[in-house]
């Protein structure tokens, strides 16, 4: 059993010939300041879809109230509906990685190694990311950015980004 | 009930004849604070009886056999159960992760039969039919109803444990899972009558909020494989309800008014003053000698509640 798992992997490896790109992922999210009369800072799930069929293909951050007392910040997770219902759900929380605190209003440099994580075994193609937020007492909202994995034309893509409307501002993703 | 009483509850029979049924039905429904949940281990329940969803304007609904199923079978009692004038409350811990089935499903029989030339009528539970109506009684014509009336909710992953068959009246097979359902997206259910796929059966669905945005009901019917597709419109919550009748039926013979709608608040749709699902006049056991049922019949009647969140 154990030798063909070790086998799998190697072949899985070899098809993807990612380890030779070896890109990272720059993301900029921008947590807008509100001027509502009770602020939280925003719940976010940073994930990646398939844009074909909307499913997703690997979650790269979730920020959340983690040291919550009796982890009570997991409660809103499902607010992040989307990602919530395609990735969220079948994780266990917190989770090494990819749980991190909510952060302020602002803009919020992020790099995902492309030798971890969701990355890693990410194949080359199109993909989205998605930026999902839910603020309690609150919006919700889902920013899309196109991005290119891996090898296809052979050089880094261009930053691409998109702007929210409420709860978020601009995201800005670019591959290096 | 006094000859007041009677006048008026006559009167609400013409009334609600001379309504359209969809105005007029009383809806049986337990609406739960929330279908969908993550790490949160309560959900609070609102029950009633009521002819707008989901406000309590006519009966709450009688607490005694709801329970709450955990995803792998186990039964919990409800919790922190109150029941005022027009509306039931209570609780449920959540304590394991998946999907729950909160609700009541009920066999209830009515019968006639003849003991020393008088014909006698019993209506009630199936237990307390065998117990109070002598075996072998002449002329015995019965009425079996089946009832269910369910919410679904889930804590982290979806699971579907709580929807293995019973094989007894009508149940709810899902195909998308009941807390899967996306306002705009396409969805399926399939429905089983006795174990069996529910053919040609019309299935009701009505949005919430009726008070102040009235919408007309959905309807549509399931295919030779007892399967019903549907789309929600728009999130929010849905009563869902089917019934099934076969067999005469009592005082009006087969077909007579007051039959779609009212089985869904059958179970617990008693209080105060009687009646099925508040219908009065329906069983008529109590005024003037009792009649004998026409014939055997059969009646089951299935009613949830579920939530089509936003995309």
């Amino acid at each position: 059993m154990k030798r063909s798992i070790s086998l799998l992997t190697f072949a899985g490896a070899a098809v993807a010939g990612a380890p030779a790109l070896a890109a990272d992922l720059n993301v900029t999210v921008e947590v807008p300041k509100l001027t509502v009369a009770e602020y939280h800072k925003p719940y976010v799930a940073i994930w990646i879809e398939n844009p074909a069929d909307s499913t997703a293909a690997g979650t790269l951050a979730v920020w959340y109230d983690a040291d919550n007392r009796e982890d009570k910040g997991a409660k809103w997770l499902k607010d992040m509906r989307q990602w919530w219902r395609k990735a969220g759900r079948e994780m266990s929380f917190p989770a090494d990685g990819i749980s991190g605190a909510t952060r302020a209003p602002g803009p919020q440099k992020l790099v995902f190694a492309g030798s971890k994580g969701a990355l890693k075994d990410l194949k080359p193609g199109a993909y989205n990311l998605v930026v999902e937020a839910a603020r309690e007492v609150g919006g919700h909202e889902a920013v899309r950015v196109p991005f290119t994995w891996g090898q296809m034309g052979g050089k880094p893509g261009k930053p691409a980004s998109a702007k929210g409307a409420s709860e978020l501002g601009a995201v800005t993703v670019s591959v290096k | 009930m006094t000859f007041k009483k009677r006048l008026l509850a006559v009167a609400a029979v013409g009334v609600a004849l001379a309504l359209p049924m969809t105005a007029s039905a009383h809806r049986g429904w337990i609406v739960p604070s929330a279908t969908v949940l993550s790490g949160d281990v309560w959900v609070t329940f609102d029950a009633a009886v009521s002819n707008e969803l989901f406000y309590p304007d006519h009966n709450a609904m009688r607490l005694d056999g709801v329970v709450a199923t955990a995803p792998d079978g186990s039964v919990d009692k409800i919790q922190n159960g109150a029941t005022g004038k027009y509306r039931s409350t209570f609780d449920v811990a959540l304590t394991k992760p998946g999907t729950w089935k909160i609700g009541t499903a009920s066999q209830s029989v009515m019968a006639s039969y003849t003991e020393n030339g008088e014909v006698k009528r019993f209506r009630g539970s199936a237990e307390d039919f065998a117990k109070q109506v002598p075996a072998g009684a002449a002329d015995l014509k019965t009425i079996k109803s089946f009832n269910r009336n369910e919410v679904y909710v889930t804590r982290d992953k979806p699971t579907t444990d709580v929807f293995k068959p019973t094989g007894k009246g009508l149940e709810l097979s899902p195909i998308t899972h009941p807390n899967d359902l996306v306002a705009g997206e396409a969805a399926s259910f399939k429905f089983l009558l006795d174990g069996k796929p529910a053919a040609d059966l019309e299935v009701t669905i009505a949005e919430g909020g009726s008070r102040y945005s009235p919408r007309p009901d959905i309807k549509v019917k399931t295919g030779p494989d007892g399967v019903v597709k549907f789309t929600l419109p728009e999130a929010g919550m849905y009563w869902i309800n089917a019934s099934v009748r076969t067999g005469a039926m009592p005082g009006r013979g087969p077909g007579g008014p007051g039959g779609p709608g009212a089985p869904g608040g059958a179970p617990g749709a008693g209080g105060p003053g009687g009646g099925m699902g508040g219908m009065p006049g329906m069983g008529g056991g109590q005024q003037g000698p009792a009649q004998p049922l026409t014939g055997d019949g059969y009646s089951a009647g299935f009613t949830a509640v579920i939530e089509a969140q936003r995309p």
